[in-house]
């Protein structure tokens, strides 16, 4: 490619803005439709799964969560074959307007109480469908730009692209807030979880719209024109050996390691703020937010900068990153919402006490305990124990919930610990589009770097939370019942380090400038 | 550099294997201790169902990379389309 007399040059600059803004619109919403069920995912396990065991009731909301990362590479499959035969523009258009669709439709879903075991297999339906159309989408959106780009500057241009993930989860967090301030939390997690599901419709609408007026890619519509387009783009992209080699080493080089840094950074420092130390709903909401705020343009810096110096040099520097600072990134979070490390105010604290008898005579004792903290730390526990009129039946377990807030001081350091590994993200994801463009040919471009993109991002990266919550439980026992709270960190760090050895061994240290062909 | 690059491929077959053993093994027993009742049964399963499947054709993209490693197939790496498709 970068020997061809046929050169890449591109929109002008309003053109491929367009182009840009059009693209990344539709791939926001799209993430946005993804994350919304993500965010959500422990009221969603109260509403549409079995009560009666918490932990599986949240494992099996997490697999459904995973359920829509691992139909991603099918999707991937599917889309990547229209995209590459059809053009484009329209495969990414049904892509948006099934993710559309299906999340409008998990908004309108009755839940477990009113219609039973329909409401967690119609949610794993849609949550499918959901899968399906992101992984049609990413890629699409990614070779479309990079397909409109000139020489030397594709990093920086489809790193806008890039962006469109972490601020889809920017949004869906927001949206939630938003919905869940309006309302009130009873509300929020009895109906109005909905509403985020159910606004998507509109956005989608200006989405589609948009994407309407869009054209096709030079570069394909060039292919097209010259009669070049592949007629099996599945069987020369994965059964071709000089290609399959590629995908592979797209997969265990790059994305592979890319995808675990980028959801151990997001998702599961949310999971392990929330679970671990059970850092209060909002808290956590709004120090994510800010992360994502600050950490977002540096996507556009890593994109830029990997034109000039390389994809491989910072994709791999942000996973050595990662892989040596997981650990005390990890225990100084824990560290600041420790309630052991911390000085009791016994003068603030308080202990209270209800019981509310049902008529059956069931009697349910809610023990409330405030504990203050020198530091301005707060920590509620609330334990629900039911005494049962029936003394031959046995009693339930008593509940805990367990809730932290930080001070202020903890809430901003906690925000930069987040910051730091959203900007490892922003290391590793914001040049990989380019990336994987440049690896394959236009003719099988979408099809051929789908497939990786999602299978490191969609399996090794969003499984992360679900194994590291795994590894986590699997920790607990009679001698440690709290666990080791850093176990789960294993997977990402081992992931992460292999990727990065076969990235140095194999990787070419060049840009491949040309994509023309 | 294509000398070390060969010889880690081995290191790739070997990763894949063992992976493949542990993924096995593990499963294996932590299905057992759920059906004696040391474990939630459905958490156990829902969790090995879904790994196994899902990780081990990669596990396969693992060794058939590391074949390709060993054999000098990244020796060097195709930068134009006639050399991919």
């Amino acid at each position: 490619m970068a020997n061809s007399s046929t050169t890449n040059e591109g929109l002008e600059p309003k053109g491929l803005m367009k182009v840009i803004t059009a693209s990344s619109v539709g791939t926001l919403i799209e993430w946005y439709d993804f994350y919304i069920y993500g965010a959500m995912a422990v009221i969603i396990a109260k509403q549409f799964f079995p009560q009666d065991n918490p932990t599986a009731a949240f494992l099996a909301a997490l697999a459904t969560f995973a359920a829509g990362f691992v139909v991603r590479p099918f999707g991937a499959l599917v889309f990547g074959r229209i995209g590459d035969v059809i053009g484009r523009k329209y495969t990414f258009l049904l892509t948006l307007l099934l993710m559309g669709g299906s999340t409008f439709a998990i908004g309108l879903v009755p839940g477990y109480a009113k219609i039973g075991m329909w409401a967690p297999v119609l949610i794993l339906l849609l949550r499918f469908v959901q899968g399906l159309a992101l992984g049609g989408e990413y890629g699409g959106a990614a070779t479309y730009v990079a397909e409109h780009s000139p020489l030397g500057r594709r990093g920086y241009f489809t790193s806008f692209i890039q962006t469109t993930a972490t601020l889809g989860f920017f949004l869906s967090l927001g949206v939630i807030l938003l919905t869940r301030k309006s309302v009130g939390v009873e509300a929020f997690n009895d109906w109005g979880w909905r509403v985020p599901f159910i606004v998507s419709v509109f956005l989608i609408a200006i989405s589609v719209y948009i994407r309407l007026k869009m054209a096709e890619s030079p570069l394909f519509a060039k292919i097209k024109k010259e009669g070049k387009i592949s007629s099996n783009p599945l069987k020369e992209s994965f059964a071709k050996k000089a290609n399959l080699k590629m995908v592979l080493l797209a997969l265990f080089a790059a994305v592979m390691g890319q995808g675990v840094v980028w959801y151990t950074g997001q998702f599961y420092a949310q999971t392990f703020m929330e679970r671990t130390l059970s850092i209060e709903f909002e808290q956590v909401r709004y120090l994510l937010c800010f992360a994502i705020l600050l950490a977002t343009p540096f996507f556009l810096v890593f994109g830029a900068w990997s034109d000039k110096i390389g994809r491989k040099t910072i994709m791999l520097g942000g996973m050595l990153l990662a892989i040596v600072t997981y650990f005390p990134i990890y225990k100084t979070m824990y560290s600041l919402a420790d309630p052991k490390a911390k000085t009791e105010v016994a003068e603030s604290s308080s202990t209270g006490t209800a019981v509310a008898v049902n008529a059956a005579g069931d009697s349910t004792i809610t023990t409330t305990t405030v504990k203050a903290y020198t530091d301005g730390c707060t920590a509620k526990t609330v334990k629900k124990e039911v005494k049962l009129a029936d003394k031959s039946k046995p009693a339930p377990k008593a509940e805990t919930t367990k809730t932290f807030w930080l001070n202020s001081s903890g809430f901003w350091f906690m925000m930069f610990l987040v910051f730091i590994q959203i900007l490892y993200v922003t290391m590793v994801y914001g040049p990989i589009a380019a990336f994987l463009v440049e690896l394959f040919p236009t003719r099988i471009r979408y099809t051929s770097m789908s497939l990786p993109y999602h299978i490191g991002n969609g399996i090794f990266g969003g499984l992360t939370p679900f194994i590291a919550t795994r590894l986590f439980d699997a920790s607990k026992t009679t001698e440690n019942p709290g666990g080791d709270p850093y176990i789960g960190l294993w997977y990402p760090i081992l992931i992460a380090g292999v990727c990065f050895v076969i990235g140095l061994l194999y990787l070419p240290s060049k840009n491949d400038e040309d994509v023309s062909d | 550099m294509n000398s070390l690059k060969r010889l880690a491929g081995f290191i790739w077959i070997a990763l894949g294997a063992i992976v493949i053993y542990l993924l096995f093994t593990q499963a294996g027993k932590e299905i057992a201790e759920a059906v004696a009742g040391k474990r939630v049964l459905l958490d156990t399963q829902m969790f090995w169902y879904i790994i196994i499947p899902i990780f081990l054709p990669i596990i396969l993209g693992l060794l058939l990379f590391g074949w390709y490693a060993f054999k000098g197939e990244y020796d060097v790496i195709a930068r134009d389309s006639e050399h991919l498709s």
